[in-house]
């Protein structure tokens, strides 16, 4: 899994037709000390991640384990909204 | 799998339903001589590991399977607390191709700062509080 920040969202009307009714948003990666890291990621939000929040984001055939990502043709999914990291 | 260290923990509220009572862990990729590498990541965790500690983890689709029957939507997990990590010098003679070497070690194997030095012995820090 990876840290994110989501920076925006994505509409799109012609896609498959099992990604009807699901929100995408296009993440930036971060480190744990919110450092933004390379590179940008559409991800499905199935916890209702808003703009600007740190949210945890899974990526692969792991995500279609996310709740109602069940043959959903996607790899990347909002599965957490951050409250707090604690380096040590 | 690789090598990693326990570097801190992440809470969340608002989380998948499968997640719940999960300890979710930052790994920083340690290389076989205990150094450094790579970026951190986020692990689920099934086996209590603590801070500072020295795990390997999984990547893929596998991470998922410590938990099931339940489908927990993780694609990297902390299966298993390391005790020691022993390289023998054969091993990194192989691994060592002169002149690709970086200084830092940190693409590889460390070089063994002397020749007799028979392996390498990866401490791991004692069992540290739990996050």
């Amino acid at each position: 899994m990876i840290l994110a920040r989501v920076v925006g969202s994505l509409v799109a009307t012609r896609k498959d037709s099992r990604l009807e009714g699901k929100k995408l948003l296009i993440l930036k990666p971060i480190s744990p000390d919110g450092k933004d890291e390379a590179g940008y990621v559409i991800s499905v939000d199935t916890v209702g991640a808003g703009y600007r929040e740190r949210v945890i984001a899974v990526a692969g055939s792991s995500a279609r384990m996310a709740e109602g990502c069940k043959d959903l043709p996607i790899d990347s999914a909002i599965v957490g909204i951050v409250d707090d990291i604690r380096l040590d | 799998m690789y090598l990693g260290r326990v570097a801190g923990c992440v809470w969340a509220t608002a989380k998948d339903p499968n997640l719940a009572g999960l300890r979710l862990l930052v790994i920083q990729p340690l290389t076989p001589a205990g150094k450094d590498t790579g970026k951190r990541v986020l692990c689920t965790d099934c086996t209590g590991a603590g801070a500072g500690e020295t795990v390997y983890w999984t990547r893929g689709k596998e991470a998922s399977f410590p938990f099931l029957p339940v489908e927990v939507p993780t694609d990297m997990t902390v299966v298993g607390i390391v005790d020691s990590v022993e390289i023998p010098q054969a091993a990194e003679t192989v691994t060592e191709t002169p002149g690709t070497a970086t200084p830092a070690g940190a693409a590889g194997l460390e070089t063994a700062p002397t020749a007799p030095a028979p392996k390498i012995q990866a401490k791991t820090p004692p069992r540290g509080r739990k996050c």
